[in-house]
């Protein structure tokens, strides 16, 4: 303990509250949080740099990986980006499909959000009851994909799987089931006094705050910004769906939970209209294995905000560059502006209430020295060279190691 | 209408209901079907064209020429994702996916299973 | 003074509540996978959790004063221990009585509290100290309403001893229904004593690791888990022997059995009020408990006082 009764405790990376490494230091005064600061990276894996030494079609179960949860968002988005690139038109049946595992996922993803939410306020019946509900989800993408996570269902071109009517028929008994149990947590966030107290008036984020620094997702549709790319931007088959955009006016952790029941609720009716539209048609067109040059950008409204991916090709088999933009990244800046003066019990549900996913952030290496105060980027020699260069200074030497690589290369 | 312990109706019906979780591995309900499990090899359709090599995402799967037109495959199945990336690829469907999921073994080893083109499958267990 | 000692360490001391005190921990953690739905652990679990701790390498911080730390456990064992042997289990009259025990038994319920306070703050780490400082600040929250509950029908009873007061209830026994208020908000400060949701602040797993526990490991948490269940026991069996109707001059085994089905019915209460709430922040907490525990605890013993001065005797 220092400074007056200051005490800094580490919040992370290894924590009971926190599913994925990240670390928080926070400045305590008693209950009270006076300071924080966050450090992203513990989930970096270097996939992107993967990315480009492995072909287009490798790279669709790679890009999936990034994230266990919004597995099929970032798959999707990827291979929109490479289907612009090749300037194909997707047959409609296609579409359909990925709009209905895209929003079978959405389901999954809310439905263990508020399991996670429930864990983090100590209320372990509602985990319990979430993730039995999430068990019909998950079932159900099993028989339609093959796969509880990690669908594997896109391919560049349409997707690998049909869709039968004995599965169109279970897929509508699923969605009476789990509306009905919706509906009953939408009336327990109503009305159960401990969960009110325990999540109104917590990490409050005003319009103007979600608007200067970047919110997406359900954290800033609770703060009343109407941004969602489903219906900003429409892909794959949401143009022609009838949904509303679920927003809020609570500003708290709150108004994002009833954020998030709302939009279980349209999910269910957009799968029932897809199952009821999809139209007949291949489900696939062929794709040559040489992309043409080129560069895209696509948009997609995964469950936990707009992902952002960037593909440029350069006339081969493997991409040239790949840079993805996960939401969490986006909502993370906000996590330190929520708990200004707030309390250490509260930090856990604030947190978990961006729903965030460490996975999908930790993307890119930036390498601030603090010697010269002054930050650059590194290319891959460079970054080895300036490594073989730190550890001789710690006594460690590299260098003939370094000489057998060359050579071998 | 707030109320503390609203849930306690659900709680007093569940104590009576059959509980959701089993007794694994007691009781095992399987994966259905269409589940992408471990791979399966028909040797004799094989014409070594080495797509499916080409195209797996982990390097998993390896093809060996072992005599006249005999193939055998070598799938090292802890690298496999399981994604049946290499079923869509061949063009002989000489690959195939099962459901059989409960793969843990206590050596890696033994997770190197090889497809013969013999009458017998030697497939290690 | 053979006597004594078997009273101490077999019946109703260490021996009968360390196995009571798996069973309780059974009942409960049974009772709360089948509320949530689930299956639950098989009936050896909570000794084979024993038994597993026991067994394990006990790490002691370097920081950490290991005197106290290794000396809190058995402190607040024989604590709850001790306050056992004044609670009647198989007659209407206790091991030892004396006027005035009723008020021992509430300190020495006690001193747990104090006990998890010192281990968590000399155990030196940032997760432990905070969690000992919302335990002492959890204890003036709750100690309050649970003192004067408890102590409310003992005004009823004119006497200042447990056993004498099961034995006043048994010769009244229409009397125990003007204590149900005091029964109900007792539960409610038994809940906090035992830091149980929605009171378990200072154990918060996911803000604080463990709380005072947090660095404990092996024995020592073998020991205060097994303090944790007993306390459990022993603040069932005091809630039972002041509110419940007991003793209804039974043979003595028909009495223990008595006594059994009545600890079981509170540890299932518990247990059902641990599932269906979330858990408190601790400023919440205190403003419930001094808004409406406690005023509802006044209420109880001003109406004893009343019905004291009106009925007769």
């Amino acid at each position: 303990m220092h400074e007056a009764g200051e005490v800094n405790i580490p919040f992370g990376p290894q924590h009971p509250a926190l599913k994925e490494p990240e670390s928080f230091l926070i400045s305590l005064r008693g209950e009270k949080i006076t300071a924080m600061s966050v450090r992203l990276g513990y989930n970096h894996r270097g996939i992107e740099k993967a990315c480009e030494e492995r072909t287009y079609t490798q790279d669709l179960y790679l890009v999936e990986r990034i994230c266990g949860i919004c597995s099929h968002s970032h798959s999707t988005c990827f291979v929109q980006a490479v289907e612009e690139i090749v300037g194909i038109e997707l047959p409609a049946r296609a579409k359909y499909i990925r709009t209905l595992i895209g929003e079978l996922e959405r389901i999954h993803s809310h439905l263990l959000w508020l399991g996670v939410a429930g864990h983090e306020i100590g209320f372990d019946t509602l985990l319990m009851y979430t993730w039995r509900d999430r068990e019909v989800v998950m079932d159900l993408l099993a028989k339609l994909t093959g796969n509880r996570v990690n669908y594997g269902i896109n391919s560049i071109g349409g997707v690998r799987r049909d869709i039968s009517p004995a599965q169109k028929e279970e897929t509508l008994r699923a969605m009476d089931l789990l509306q009905e149990r919706t509906k009953y947590y939408i009336s327990l966030a109503k009305d159960e006094t401990t969960l009110i107290k325990r999540l109104s008036g917590v990490g409050v984020l005003s319009n103007e705050d979600a608007k200067r620094l970047g919110a997406v997702g359900p954290t800033g549709r609770a703060s009343g910004l109407k941004r969602d790319v489903r219906k900003d931007d429409p892909y794959a088959a949401y143009a022609e769906l009838d949904f509303k955009v679920v927003t809020s006016n609570e500003c708290d952790v709150y108004g994002r939970t009833l954020v998030r029941l709302g939009e279980l609720m349209q999910s269910y009716s957009m799968v029932r209209q897809v199952i009821e539209k999809i139209p007949d048609g291949p489900i696939a067109v062929k794709v040559p294995r040489k992309i043409p040059a080129g560069e895209a950008v696509s948009r997609y409204e995964a469950p936990r905000g707009e992902d952002f991916h960037y593909v440029r090709s350069n006339g081969t088999e493997k991409p040239d560059r790949v840079k993805v933009r996960a939401p969490t990244l986006a909502n993370i800046q906000v996590v330190s502006k929520m708990l200004e003066n707030r309390y250490l019990a509260d930090m856990p549900i604030v947190v978990a209430a961006i729903d965030p996913c460490f996975s999908c952030t930790d993307r890119l290496i930036a390498v601030y020295d603090s010697g010269k105060k002054a930050k650059n980027t590194l290319v891959w020699e460079s970054l080895r060279i300036k490594g073989i260069k730190w550890y001789k200074k710690q006594g460690v030497d590299f260098a003939p190691l370094n000489k057998k690589l060359t050579q071998l290369l | 209408m707030r109320r503390p312990g609203k849930i306690s109706k659900q709680i007093i019906q569940s104590l009576f209901k059959k509980p959701a979780t089993i007794n694994y591995p007691a009781i095992r309900s399987g994966m259905p079907e269409g589940f992408r499990g471990k791979l399966k090899f028909h040797p004799e359709k094989c014409i070594g064209c080495k797509l499916c090599m080409r195209d797996c995402p982990s390097g998993a799967i390896e093809i060996r020429q072992i005599g006249e037109k005999q193939f055998e495959a070598r799938i090292d199945l802890g690298k496999c994702i399981y994604c049946g990336q290499c079923v869509d690829s061949c063009l002989k469907k000489a690959l195939e996916i099962t459901a059989e999921f409960e793969l843990a073994r206590l050596t890696p080893d033994e997770l190197k299973v090889i497809f013969n083109a013999q009458t017998k499958d030697n497939s290690s267990k | 003074m053979l006597k004594a000692l078997f009273h101490i360490l077999i019946f109703p001391g260490f021996l009968f509540l360390f196995i009571f005190g798996l069973v309780a921990e059974y009942v409960d953690r049974k009772l709360y996978a089948r509320f949530q739905n689930r299956v639950g652990p098989p009936w050896f679990q909570p000794l084979a959790d024993f038994i597993k701790l026991a067994t394990k390498e006990e790490i002691i911080p370097e920081e950490a004063d290991a005197a106290v730390f290794k000396l809190i456990p058995l402190c607040a064992l024989t604590a709850t221990i001790t306050a056992m042997l004044y609670i009647p289990v198989w007659s209407a009259t206790a091991v030892f009585h004396f006027n005035g025990d009723i008020i021992v038994v509430l300190y020495l319920l006690t001193i747990p509290t104090l006990c998890y306070f010192l281990g968590g703050w000399y155990s030196r780490s940032v997760y432990s100290m905070i969690g000992a400082i919302r335990s002492l600040t959890q204890l003036f929250a709750y100690e309050v309403p649970f003192f004067l509950c408890i102590l409310a029908p003992a005004l009823l009873a004119d006497t200042w001893s447990i056993s004498e007061m099961v034995v006043f209830y048994n010769k009244h026994l229409g009397y125990w229904f003007c204590n149900l208020l005091g029964f109900a908000v007792a539960i409610i400060s038994l809940l906090g004593k035992l830091e149980k949701v929605p009171f378990d602040i200072p154990e918060a797993e996911t803000e604080i690791v463990a709380g005072p526990f947090t660095e404990y490991g092996g024995r020592f948490l073998a020991f205060l888990k097994m303090t944790l269940n007993i306390e459990m026991v022993v603040g069932a069996s005091l809630l039972a022997a002041v509110f419940l109707p007991f003793g209804l001059n039974l043979k003595p085994a028909a009495l223990f059995v008595f006594y059994l089905i009545q600890v079981f019915f509170i540890i299932a209460l518990i247990s059902f009020l641990r599932t269906i709430f979330a858990r408190l922040r601790l400023d919440q907490m205190i403003n419930f408990c001094w808004k409406y525990l406690a005023p509802l605890a006044f209420l109880q013993v001003l109406i004893n006082l009343i019905l004291k001065i009106m009925l007769p005797r």
